[in-house]
């Protein structure tokens, strides 16, 4: 190999390397975008967790997240969980009383506008409105994040799956304790 | 706030311990240091001084090798001592931190979240359970047994004027006996990097006699008070129906996420944050607005909030004495 194509080669490399750079940058405060703004409709039906009244109303909408970003992907994970979307949708998107997320199959539609309309807005028989209930930022983290479970956007910053799909073969810090124990206190 | 954190004055048996075993250490290699210094100024003085006119040393053509000095043998007799010693001085701390008596113990699970302490007091009966955030009350005298589990990654529950380091790992159960001998108010802080903001975990541990415990708890365990004015009234309702009560608890009310912290005494507490801002209506009203400028990375999101609203929020956090 000439000098000349070492050169060529290292300079690739590099260039390369530093275009996944993005991959891995934490945006932690959102500047607003109103240009990629999507504009949220009325609820789709009552339900919606809290109680009702119109909750915080948010004067800055945002979505200036890069969803090839995977810190943004792993947050929509985390949120996913927090908001106990999986008590519906299934951990992993498998489904349950909800339909699955995993699959290629979209009542509503598979695009980020769409899907983000679909967890504020909320859909008939039995997906609830999250419209002020949810951060605008956060929600559009979880939209990331479902889209990844079937395949879409950046397949390459999509988080794995959790520990807990892990089944019996979960790593050893997993596993139940059994020492050290300490013996609650008695019963009076 | 001023809260204590110091190794070196110990206010419980546990930590006299460890500053017991300090000290011997420190005494022990201060005296084998200033016995080195001695024997190299004792040799530096003894030692042959040649001028131009001396004879050329040839002591060591004729002895090549000498063999070990009985001050080489002394030197590493001593040294074997020196470390036997803090050995067992060692192994009788482990031992004096492992049988601290636990009778009428009180017990207290802790769970490490970024970047925050949840502290749950544990009763045989259940509705006298309850839960807190990063402030921990313990009776003066009384042991407390401590079941440590990390929420997320692994932290270090470390309050250094009670007890030395123990770590939270993810999905382990380790335990920690404490107590304070003297009354006081001790600032507990996160010891494994756990992220970006591991630096802003600490925690207050208070340290009273049993009545002013026993009085702390009971008010704890007080579900929250309703809001009697109208503005702490809207901003109950806002919570109620907003971003709030999605992760955060007040008991007595309807918001009953376990994701971040209690918030049903949160004005009784000294910090915000988890000791990152003092807890005065100004810091709640601009960690609401931003906690990212605050605490870049904390869990909890901005708000773009009118400032009605805001303030509605911070009258209503304000009543839950």
């Amino acid at each position: 190999m000439t000098a000349r194509a070492a050169s060529l080669a290292v300079v690739l490399a590099v260039a390369l390397a530093l275009a996944a750079c993005d991959r891995e940058v934490r945006k932690l405060s959102h500047e607003p975008t109103p240009e990629l703004q999507t504009t949220v409709g009325d609820r789709q039906g009552d339900l919606q967790p809290g109680a009702p009244g119109p909750g915080l109303k948010e004067t800055v909408s945002t979505r200036s997240f890069d969803p090839g970003n995977a810190w943004e992907m792993a947050q929509g994970q985390r949120l996913y969980d927090w908001y106990n979307c999986a008590g519906c949708h299934g951990r992993g998107g498998g489904g349950g009383m909800g339909p699955a997320l995993s699959d290629d199959r979209w009542f509503y539609g598979s695009e980020p506008d769409q899907i983000f309309r679909t967890i504020m807005e909320g859909r008939p028989n039995g997906m609830p409105s999250f419209k002020g209930r949810i951060p605008e930022d956060q929600a559009w983290q979880i939209v990331a994040f479902v889209r990844s479970m079937s395949g879409l956007g950046a397949t390459n910053a999509a988080p794995s799956r959790s520990d807990s799909l892990g089944g019996l073969n979960r790593p050893e810090n997993e596993r139940p304790t059994s020492h050290p124990y300490v013996k609650p206190p008695e019963k009076p | 706030m001023n809260a204590l954190q110091d190794v070196l004055h110990p206010a419980g048996v546990q930590a006299g311990h460890i500053a017991h075993l300090w000290w011997f250490t420190v005494a022990l290699c201060a005296v084998v240091f200033v016995a080195i210094l001695a024997g190299l100024s004792y040799a530096l003085w003894r030692a042959p001084r040649a001028d131009a006119r001396s004879a050329p040393d040839m002591a060591s053509m004729d002895r090549p090798e000498s063999g070990a000095k009985r001050a080489v043998v002394t030197a590493v007799a001593l040294s074997i001592l020196g470390l036997l010693a803090l050995l067992g001085a060692s192994v009788a701390t482990d031992r004096a931190l492992a049988t601290l008596p636990l009778e009428n113990a009180v017990h207290i699970e802790v769970v490490g979240h970024q970047w925050w302490w949840q502290f749950n007091y544990d009763d045989p009966i259940p509705a006298r359970v309850f839960s807190t955030a990063n402030e921990m009350h313990i009776p003066v005298g009384r042991p407390v047994v401590i079941t440590l589990q990390a929420g997320d990654v692994i932290h270090s529950f470390w309050v250094p004027n009670l007890h030395g380091k123990k770590d939270l790992i993810p999905g382990r159960i380790t335990t920690i006996q404490l107590r304070a001998d003297q009354a006081g108010t001790y600032r507990g802080q996160c010891a494994e990097f756990c992220g970006l903001q591991h630096a802003f975990m600490a925690f207050t541990v208070v340290a009273e006699d049993d009545a002013a415990f026993q009085r702390w708890a009971d008010a704890q365990r007080k579900p929250a008070p309703e809001p009697t004015d109208a503005k702490a009234r809207r901003g109950h309702d806002l919570f109620m129906s907003g971003t709030c009560m999605m992760c955060h608890p007040i008991s007595g009310t309807t918001a009953n996420a376990r994701k971040a912290p209690d918030l049903t005494h949160i004005a009784s507490r000294p910090t915000l944050a988890a000791g990152t801002l003092p807890n005065d209506p100004q810091g709640l009203a601009a960690w609401i607005r931003d906690p990212q400028k605050l605490k870049p990375g904390a869990q909890m999101p901005a708000h773009h909030v009118p400032d009605d609203e805001l303030d509605a929020l911070v009258a209503y956090l304000e009543t839950l004495r």
